[in-house]
C-alpha cells in the first residue's frame, strides 16, 4: 500500500519524484497594525526538468512564497505556520540554520529577481560577481573559474562574453543584465531555479530571448524551475503546471493545458477572458473585465476571498471558505461551484 | 482636416559627461517624425523601451519643446506659441502619465488635485466645482467619497482612474495616454481600457495611446505608429494587423508575443541582439543591428518612409513602411501582377 502511493506520487511529479516540496506554507508578517498572513497554506512540488508557474495579481503572495523557500525574509518580521515545511534533500528549510541556508542558496536553489539591477552590485564587474559565486560554491582554481565564467556567459547567449566579463552592470542593457543574473544563478548548476518575474522589466523581443533560453536550459540541465509571473502568455509558453494564487491562497492548480483550456475557478476564467486576444478578434468591443479589486489582507471577508468579484456567488460562498479540492483528474480548485463541472451546471440551471 | 499634424519633429536631449559635466553628445529621442491624427481617432504608438514614445507624446502637447519641426493643432502652429497662447490651448490637450504612483501629488486630496486644474482653467463656475468633482469621480467609476482621500489610499488601478479623472476635468478634446495600463494587473487593465473606451465614445475624444503591448494597441486603437530608435518605421491600420504588417520589426513584435495557449507553443526568439543606444545610432536603417533581412544597402542608406495604398480583404488603406526589403517585395509584387496580366 505504502509502495503503491509512493509510485503514484512518482507518476504525478515525474519519474524522479519532486526535488522540492512545499507543504502547507503559511507566512505571516509582524507589522505596526498587527499580524498579517501574506501566504496562506500553500503546497506544491516541483520535479527535475519541470517548470511550475505561479501566477496571480500584485500582492497575492508570489514573491513572499519564493522568499520563504529561500528564507530571505528577516526572521524578526516573518514567521511560518507550525505545520509549514519546505522539504529539500530531506531537510525542512524553514527550520534550517543560516549557515545551512547559505549552502542551499546558489548551490541547491537559486533565485533570479524581477529587477536585475537591484541584485547585481553596481561597483563590481560582471566577471567579479560570477567569480564570487564560483569561489563560494566550487573548488575551481582562479584560471578555471575564468574559463567557466566565459562558458557560462556563452551558455546564456551573452554577445561578446570575453569583453563583457570586464564590464560593469550599468554598461549592459536590461536583457544582458538579466542574462548575467541567470548565469550567476546557474553557475553552480542548482537543482531548482526560482525566477521571480524574470522578464517583466524587459521588452517583448528581449523577453522572448530569455524565455527561450530558460526553456533550453531546463531541458539541457534538467533544472526544476519555478516561474513567477503575472503574464499568462508567458505561463502558457513555458510552464508544465500552473498554480493560480489569489489573496495569499492557491485557488487553482493543474497542468498548463487544463488551466488554459478548462479553468475551473471563476477568477482564472476571468483573468483569461480579460486579456485582449492577438488578431484583434474582439476589436473595439469591451473586454470581459473582472469587476472590483482584490480585498486587502487586512479586511478579508469570511467565506470565499473572491466573492465580491464573482458572478457565480451563492450564499454558501459568503458563509464558508471553500477548501482546495482536487478533482479525480488531478485538477485542484478552491471553489464551491467550479466551472465546467456538474455542480456548476446545476447552479446554472436552478438560477 | 486633421486635428493634429506633426511634421519632421525632432527632439534631442543633451548628454553630459566628464568631470566638467559638459555636453558630450545628444540622445536622438525623436528623429524626424511626421504623422496626422484625425478628429475622433485613436492612434497607437508602440515600440521598445527608450524608443522615444513618451518624448513624442509629451512633445506633441508641448510639455517638452521640440528641437525642430512643426506641430499643428486644429490647423494652428503651436511650436511658436508664447506662454499665453499656449495656456489657452493647453486646456484642450491633456496627458495621462505612465506611472500612476508618481504622477499624483501625494500631499493633496483628490478634491484638491481636481479643483486646482478646474479653477485654473475656469472650467465651471466656482459654486459648481464640488458637484463637478463628484460627477468626474463617478464618471471614472469610483465612489464620491474618494474625493477626500489621498493618493496613497488607492490601489494602482484606482490611481490610474484618478489620473484619467484629472485629465478629463478640464474637458479636453485631445488626450495623450502614456501607457495608462502598463503598471496594472491584467484584471484591472481590462477595467481601465473599458472605461477609456466608454469615455472616448461618450465625449468624442481624440486619443494618442502609447503602449509597448501590441495586443492592447490592436484592441484599442484605429491606427498604429511603430517606432524604433526615434523613427516611425511603419504606420498601419490595426484592423487585420497581422496580415498587413510588413516591417521586419513589426513582424518581430507580433512573433515575440507569447500567445496564451499551451497548445500553441513556439520558439519566441525572432530577433538576436539588443537595441542599439540612441546615443550613437548607426548610419542607415536604425533596425539593421537586429534585422533578419538586413543587407548591404541598409547599412549605408536610411530607408524612406514610403506611403502606399495596400489592400487586405478587399479594403485598401494607406500604410507607410520604411524598409528596403519591403520595397523590393512590393516591386516584385507589382511586376508579378503585371506579368500575370
Ligand atoms: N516585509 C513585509 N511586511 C509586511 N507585509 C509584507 C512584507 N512583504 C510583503 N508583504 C505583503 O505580503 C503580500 C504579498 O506580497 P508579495 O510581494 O508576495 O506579492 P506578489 O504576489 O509578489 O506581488 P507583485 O506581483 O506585485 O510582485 C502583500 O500584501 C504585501 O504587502
Ligand atoms: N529629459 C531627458 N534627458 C535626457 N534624455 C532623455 C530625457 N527624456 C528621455 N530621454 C532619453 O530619450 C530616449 C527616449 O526616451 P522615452 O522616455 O521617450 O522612451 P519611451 O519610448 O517612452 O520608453 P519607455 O517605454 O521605457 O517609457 C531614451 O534614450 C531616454 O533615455
Ligand atoms: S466559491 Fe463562490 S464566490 Fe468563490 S469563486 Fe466559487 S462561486 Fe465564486
Ligand atoms: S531597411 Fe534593411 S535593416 Fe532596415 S528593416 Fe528593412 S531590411 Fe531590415
Ligand atoms: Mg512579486
Ligand atoms: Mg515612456
Amino acid at each position: 500500500m505504502g509502495q503503491r502511493s509512493e509510485q503514484n506520487r512518482a507518476n504525478r511529479t515525474g519519474a524522479e519524484g519532486p526535488v522540492l516540496s512545499v507543504r502547507r506554507l503559511t507566512t505571516r508578517f509582524r507589522t505596526d497594525r498587527g499580524i498579517v498572513t501574506a501566504v496562506d497554506d500553500v503546497s506544491f512540488d516541483v520535479a527535475p526538468g519541470e517548470t511550475l508557474g505561479i501566477v496571480g495579481e500584485s500582492g497575492c503572495g508570489k514573491t513572499v512564497t519564493s522568499k520563504s523557500i529561500m528564507r530571505l525574509l528577516p526572521d524578526h518580521v516573518a514567521s511560518y505556520g507550525d505545520e509549514s515545511e519546505v522539504i529539500y534533500r530531506g531537510n525542512n528549510l524553514l527550520r534550517a540554520s543560516e549557515s545551512e541556508m547559505r549552502k542551499v542558496r546558489g548551490d541547491g536553489i537559486a533565485m533570479i529577481f524581477q529587477e536585475p539591477m537591484t541584485s547585481l552590485n553596481p561597483v563590481f564587474t560582471v566577471g567579479w560577481q560570477l567569480n564570487e559565486a564560483l569561489k563560494y560554491h566550487t573548488k575551481l582554481r582562479a584560471r578555471e573559474r575564468r574559463a567557466r565564467i566565459i562558458e557560462m556567459l556563452k551558455l546564456v547567449d551573452m554577445p561578446n562574453p570575453e569583453k563583457r566579463i570586464d564590464e560593469y552592470p550599468h554598461q549592459l542593457s536590461g536583457g544582458m543584465r538579466q542574462r548575467v543574473m541567470i548565469a550567476i544563478a546557474l553557475c553552480c548548476e542548482p537543482d531548482v531555479l526560482i525566477a521571480d518575474e524574470p522578464t517583466t522589466a524587459l521588452d517583448v523581443t528581449i523577453q522572448a530571448q530569455i524565455l527561450d533560453l530558460m526553456n533550453e536550459l531546463k531541458s539541457r540541465l534538467n533544472t526544476a524551475i519555478i516561474l513567477i509571473t503575472h503574464d499568462l502568455g508567458v505561463v502558457a509558453q513555458v510552464c508544465d503546471r500552473v498554480q493560480v494564487m489569489y489573496a495569499g491562497r492557491v485557488i487553482e492548480s493543474a497542468s498548463a493545458r487544463e488551466v488554459f483550456h478548462n479553468p475551473r475557478h471563476p477568477y482564472t476564467r476571468g483573468l483569461l477572458d480579460s486579456i485582449p486576444k492577438q488578431g484583434g478578434k474582439q476589436k473595439g468591443a469591451r473586454l470581459p473585465a473582472i469587476g472590483g479589486i482584490v480585498p486587502s489582507l487586512w479586511e478579508l471577508p469570511p467565506g470565499c476571498r473572491f466573492q465580491e468579484r464573482c458572478r457565480y456567488k451563492q450564499q454558501k460562498c459568503v458563509d464558508v471558505e471553500p477548501d482546495l479540492v482536487t478533482d479525480p483528474d488531478g485538477h485542484a480548485r478552491r471553489c464551491h461551484f467550479p466551472l465546467g463541472t456538474s455542480a456548476k451546471l446545476t447552479v446554472g440551471a436552478s438560477s | 482636416m486633421a486635428l493634429i499634424e506633426v511634421r519632421n519633429l525632432v527632439k534631442h536631449f543633451p548628454v553630459r559627461g566628464g568631470v566638467l559635466n559638459r555636453v558630450v553628445g545628444k540622445v536622438h529621442a525623436v528623429n524626424g517624425v511626421s504623422f496626422d491624427v484625425q478628429r475622433g481617432e485613436t492612434v497607437g504608438i508602440v515600440g521598445e523601451s527608450g524608443c522615444g514614445k513618451s518624448t513624442l507624446g509629451k512633445t506633441i502637447i508641448r510639455l517638452i519643446d521640440p528641437t525642430e519641426g512643426s506641430i499643428k493643432y486644429d490647423d494652428k502652429e503651436i511650436t511658436t506659441l508664447g506662454h499665453g497662447g499656449m495656456m489657452r490651448i493647453r486646456r484642450k490637450m491633456q496627458i495621462i502619465f505612465q506611472d500612476p504612483y508618481s504622477s499624483l501629488n501625494p500631499r493633496m486630496t483628490v478634491r484638491g488635485l481636481l479643483r486646482e486644474a478646474i479653477k485654473f482653467h475656469d472650467v465651471v463656475p466656482a459654486n459648481q466645482v464640488d458637484d463637478y468633482i463628484t460627477e468626474l469621480i463617478r464618471t471614472v467609476g469610483m465612489r464620491p467619497d474618494a474625493a477626500d482621500k489621498f493618493p496613497h489610499e488607492f490601489s494602482g488601478g484606482q490611481r490610474q482612474r484618478l489620473g484619467i479623472a484629472r485629465a478629463l476635468s478640464v474637458k479636453p478634446e485631445f488626450i495623450v495616454a502614456d501607457e495608462p495600463v502598463s503598471a496594472l494587473d491584467v484584471s484591472i487593465q481590462a477595467q481601465v481600457l473599458n472605461l477609456m473606451m466608454d469615455l472616448k465614445e461618450k465625449l468624442g475624444l481624440t486619443l494618442v495611446f502609447i503602449s509597448h503591448d501590441l495586443k492592447v494597441v490592436e484592441h484599442f486603437c484605429d491606427r498604429v505608429l511603430v517606432m524604433y530608435l526615434g523613427h516611425i518605421v511603419e504606420e498601419l491600420p490595426t484592423r487585420d494587423l497581422h496580415l498587413r504588417a510588413k516591417h521586419p520589426y513589426t513582424r518581430a513584435l507580433l512573433g515575440a508575443n507569447p500567445i496564451d495557449d499551451p497548445d500553441d507553443r513556439r520558439p519566441l526568439t525572432v530577433l538576436q541582439g539588443d537595441v542599439p543606444s540612441p546615443f550613437s545610432p548607426p548610419p542607415g536603417c536604425p533596425f539593421q543591428t537586429r534585422c533578419p533581412r538586413v543587407h548591404d544597402r541598409c547599412r549605408v542608406e536610411m530607408p524612406p518612409l514610403v506611403t502606399r495604398e495596400a489592400g487586405v480583404n478587399g479594403e485598401a488603406e494607406t500604410e507607410r513602411v520604411a524598409c528596403w526589403a519591403v520595397e523590393v517585395d512590393e516591386q516584385e509584387k507589382l511586376s508579378a501582377g503585371a506579368g500575370a496580366r
